[in-house]
């Protein structure tokens, strides 16, 4: 039977070229992006005509006048002559460094909460499953004011505050501590104490790897001696460095001099980082039970403790099914902190979206602000977490 | 195929985004049948709802009063509770009709903030509180104290330059809403409250032990509070305006809510004509029928009223006429001739 090779008569006419598949997506892709253009352009044009036929005020021309107004909590230096853009900076600050530290505290926590989660001690499992189903099912706003009020309430006032020997004090006015006041030799001495620190942390690890490659181990002892010790030592006595104490004491109403955690950082805190710290226990148990058991027999059939099998082969592992959802986490424990707004945290809504806005009614800008503000940290959350998550994933096992 | 939804969206946007906010309150007003009055969310005395959710307060009865003359019922108001930092936003936007919310005048509002204010309702001024066991008779005590109150307020400025000009410190405590700022004093954060005295005689009565406070005698603004429209309705500007002005003036003349039917037909020309007599132009030049007057204080009282019913001396506010009494009695409450 003869086979014909020829389908050309079979074939389908040649269709119209928008409606092949490529050049219909491109241009359909295209349309799209030039509505959205327009769509976006509308808006703008249309907001600006409406503001400026209500004779609303528009711009950032704002940011440089004076703020006028305190903040309590500031990493910065800002005071009432600062301008808006001072303000926000500081605002800023603030945020960012509770953040920062409710990440580390969460992460912590999470994984001791996860650890203690997947123990095979009855008690320690169900108590940490017990903090997890608590903590992660109430509402973050009531767990801030619940942590605020549980700290302002008992704490006495100024005068009747605990004082462990004088130097620091405890009451609803918050932890006053001393503040050492270094001069330049003690800051150089600083320095040298991290300078030491890093080429320890540097000896040691090209100790390790000497080790790991030849298999004959290098003392590192005399070098975390040097590093941690002798360089700050001869810089503290070559500066001839002092360093004086400034203790807070009772003034009027409250303490002056010394340092202080006040009762809005630390709910805030607390707040923050117990609640993400019980769904970053779930992903560190999810992670970890996601491991195939075969891993741990085949570790346990080896001789290694429980201990060296969680360190050296569930964990590792388990850390490519952890990493993502921390990430998602993490964005939110810095998104929600501007739920400490209600608990008078000088963050950026209470600054930004709150004080400014209204001083200057500038209600789109303000909130232009914000947002920018929040999405730069997630994209940044992201990029560092998608950094960790690519070294993780490179390991090969 | 997945563009439509897309495509419905960005219509969907677009139609929003067309809804400009119009210049015909009054009419939009009537259509939908009920005016949208911002409101404080809960202060004792100016504007509270009950546990039906019935408003009432100060505040709410110049809602009441609008909704009066322009609607023929003062229950034809629909109160959105805002916050300090909502506010201005919600009117501006064109979701309140109006905001009769302790706002205080001023200049950055009335321009920048594109708002038109209506007569002052009540002026106020800002004080301290502080617990009486403190011993502290005036603010100039104050310096180095921690002092709790609200953000997005007149306040807050009020209180930097007040410390700043007598050369004092001070730690501030700033939340979002005044529930928290009462909570957080009466939990002993702060040494001092601040706020508008109204605010503070109101917000006292809801704490654990009121008597333990003291109001300090200084008072170190002016905050006169006045109901607000926004820019580029003249005509809505002018109605909510005159009510206002209709409820002092009622006051001078001696109408009451008890009385407003005969007065009616008073032989003093201006009381007739300001009530709406055969042959009275008050309806007509301001859009509406003759009896809106009548209607609004009918339905609320006159100025004096409505001060004693709820922050006068006989309430549990117990505030004083002081500046608030009528210009024939030493205050500042002055209404324009009803010409």
């Amino acid at each position: 039977m003869p086979v014909s090779r020829d389908l050309g008569p079979m074939a389908a006419p040649k269709p119209a070229f928008w409606t092949r598949s490529r050049i219909r997506s491109v241009l359909v892709q295209f349309g799209f992006v030039v509505l959205l253009v327009l769509l976006i352009q509308f808006l703008l044009a249309n907001t600006m005509q409406n503001l400026a036929r209500q004779g609303i005020a528009s711009g950032f021309g704002f940011l440089e006048n004076r703020a006028g107004f305190d903040i309590a909590i500031a990493f910065l230096d800002f005071d009432r002559n600062g301008t808006y853009l001072d303000a926000f900076w500081t605002a800023i600050v603030n945020t960012l460094v509770l953040a920062t530290l409710g990440i580390a505290l969460a992460t912590l926590l999470g994984f001791m909460i996860g650890l203690a989660r997947v123990s095979p001690n009855w008690l320690i499992s169900r108590l940490a499953a017990v903090y997890i189903e608590t903590f992660r099912n109430i509402p973050l706003l009531l767990q801030l004011f619940f942590w605020y009020f549980a700290i302002l309430r008992p704490l006495p006032g100024p005068r009747q505050s605990f004082d462990v020997a004088g130097t620091v004090f405890l009451s609803n006015r918050g932890l006053y501590m001393p503040k050492p006041l270094l001069d330049s030799g003690a800051q150089l001495a600083l320095l040298a104490l991290v300078v030491g620190l890093i080429f320890a942390l540097f000896m040691a690890r090209s100790a390790r790897r000497h080790r790991a490659a030849t298999g004959n181990s290098v003392a590192v002892a005399h070098w975390w001696l040097i590093g941690l010790v002798g360089l700050p030592v001869l810089t503290w006595f070559a500066t001839g460095a002092s360093v004086e104490m400034s203790i807070p004491s009772l003034q009027g109403f409250n303490f002056r001099g010394g340092m202080v955690i006040l009762p809005e950082m630390l709910a805030a805190l607390l707040g923050l980082s117990i609640y993400i710290a019980a769904a970053v226990g779930e992903i560190v148990r999810s992670g970890i039970q996601g491991i195939d058991h075969g891993q741990t027999e085949a570790a346990q059939a080896m001789g290694h403790t429980r201990g060296q099998i969680m360190r050296y082969v569930v964990i590792p592992q388990a850390m490519r099914i952890i990493i993502p959802p921390l990430t998602t986490q993490y964005q939110s424990l810095a998104k929600n902190t501007s739920l400490a707004s209600a608990i008078a945290f000088p963050e950026i809504i209470s600054i930004i979206a709150g004080t400014t806005l209204t001083q200057t009614g500038q209600a789109m800008e303000t909130i232009a602000l914000a947002m920018l503000f929040y999405l730069t940290v997630s994209l940044f959350i992201a990029a560092v977490m998608n950094f960790f998550n690519w070294r993780v994933m490179r390991r090969s096992f | 195929m997945k563009i439509y939804p897309i495509l419905t969206t960005a219509a969907a946007l677009a139609v929003a985004a067309g809804g400009a906010v119009s210049a015909q309150t009054l009419e939009e007003v009537r259509e939908r049948g009920h005016l949208n009055c911002g409101v404080s969310p809960g202060v004792t005395g100016f504007s509270n709802p009950d546990d039906e959710g019935n408003w009432s307060g100060f505040d709410v009865e110049v809602c009441r009063a609008v909704a009066a003359a322009v609607l023929e019922d003062a229950d034809a108001v629909r109160y959105t509770p805002l916050s300090n930092t909502e506010r201005f936003t919600a009117l501006q936007s064109g979701e309140i009709d109006m905001l009769s919310r302790t706002t205080t005048r001023t200049l950055n509002r009335d321009t920048a903030l594109g708002l038109n204010f209506a007569p002052v309702m009540f002026y106020d001024g800002q004080g301290f509180m502080v617990r009486q066991d403190m011993g502290v008779s005036s603010v100039l005590e104050l310096d180095g104290a921690t002092v709790c109150t609200s953000a997005g307020s007149t306040t807050e400025l009020n209180l930097a330059d007040y410390f700043e000009a007598n050369g004092m410190s001070y730690e501030p405590v700033r939340f979002d809403r005044a529930d928290e700022v009462l909570a957080a004093y009466d939990a002993g954060r702060c040494d001092v409250y601040t706020s508008d005295r109204s605010g503070l005689a109101a917000r006292r009565l809801v704490m654990t032990n009121p008597a333990e406070h003291v109001m300090l005698p200084e008072t170190i603004s002016k905050e006169p509070l006045a109901p607000a429209v926004r820019h580029g309705d003249d005509q809505w500007f002018d109605i909510v305006t005159w009510t206002v002005y209709a409820l002092i003036e009622a006051e001078e003349y001696g109408v009451t809510q008890g009385n407003v039917d005969e007065m009616a037909n008073s032989e003093n020309p201006n009381i007739a004509r300001m009530l709406g007599a055969e042959g009275s132009p008050v309806g007509e030049w301001i859009g509406l029928d003759n009896k809106w007057v009548h209607r609004a204080i009918a339905a609320v009282g006159n100025y004096g009223e409505i001060f004693e019913r709820h922050v006068g001396p006989n309430t549990p506010l117990e505030i004083e006429r002081g500046m608030n009494a009528l210009h024939t009695n030493g205050g500042l409450q002055y209404a324009m001739p009803f010409k």
